[in-house]
């Protein structure tokens, strides 16, 4: 007995949907950080279920790409944060709004 | 059997992703994080992926998060109040996109429930996990392998520059 194939899909949905609303709703910014990790884990998880479930490797290897661009997201995103705190002493997002209008 | 091991990961995963974003205190979402990585490690070792389960224990876990983990502790950050106003703005995006899922899912079948993991073709278990995906990833996808290692060396020139003290305060000033 096999597991089908929407479970997935739905599971990584529903991660999808919890870093989307982390995104929207928290203002910290390190945790908006990590509920970008979230969804890419998400798409992750869609990858690696439509390749084994498709006998193809692509998507294997699409993952592995998306880990990548996980990673340097990360280091160059920190080195922002730290460079933020530096110059106002707070990662709270509400306080920058230079460039907002 | 398998059911019940897909349902006690995805269970924990969608547990854990619920605490990343609703727990107060940064360093407890990262280490919620890091047991929600763990999970989707054993998801991929059940999809029979297991290279990628080893590169997501590694580098999620073993490289990202501790890269999280050392800036919250460097910045020392006191607890904040968490939520925007915007809460409801929010509610109603995640609703509507849920309800557009749900949607997707009910309307259009897709003969998704027809596959099933056992029609593979058994490309990955004839030589091996990762030897197939490595004679994919030189071969037909050389060309991205090289733009990614572009990608990396750029981000690793980015956060050097960015967060070096006193460049760009030298140049502005």
């Amino acid at each position: 007995m096999t597991v089908p194939l929407w479970y997935y899909l739905v599971l990584s949905g529903l991660i999808f949907l919890i870093g989307l609303v982390g995104v929207l709703v928290r203002r910290n910014i390190i945790i908006i950080l990590l509920s970008i990790e979230l969804m890419l884990n998400a798409t992750n998880i869609n990858f690696v279920a439509f390749s084994s479930y498709l006998g193809n490797l692509a998507g294997q290897v699409f993952v592995f790409f998306a880990l990548t661009v996980a990673a340097a997201e990360v280091a160059v995103g920190l080195a922002i944060i730290i460079a933020l705190y530096r110059h106002r002493s707070s990662i709270n997002v509400d306080e920058f709004r230079l460039l907002k209008w | 059997m398998a059911n019940l091991i897909f349902f006690y990961f995805a269970g924990i995963i969608v547990l854990t992703a619920t605490l990343v974003v609703a727990l107060r205190n940064p360093v407890y979402s990262a280490l919620s994080l890091l047991v929600m990585f763990f999970h989707v490690a054993g998801l991929y070792v059940t999809l029979h992926a297991e290279f990628l389960a080893a590169i997501q224990i590694i580098i999620y876990a073993g490289a990202i998060l501790v890269l999280y983990l050392f800036v919250v502790m460097l910045l020392n950050l006191k607890r904040e109040e968490r939520f925007h106003q915007q809460t409801l703005t929010a509610a109603l995006l995640g609703l509507v996109l849920f309800g557009e899922a749900v949607l997707l899912l009910a309307s259009r079948p897709l003969r998704l429930s027809s596959m099933s993991a056992s029609s593979e073709p058994n490309v990955a278990s004839a030589v091996g996990n990762t030897e197939s995906i490595g004679e994919l990833l030189y071969s037909t996808y050389l060309f991205p392998f090289e733009v990614a290692s572009l990608i990396l060396l750029v981000a690793m020139i980015g956060a050097v520059i960015l967060s070096k003290k006193g460049l760009l305060e030298s140049k502005s000033s």
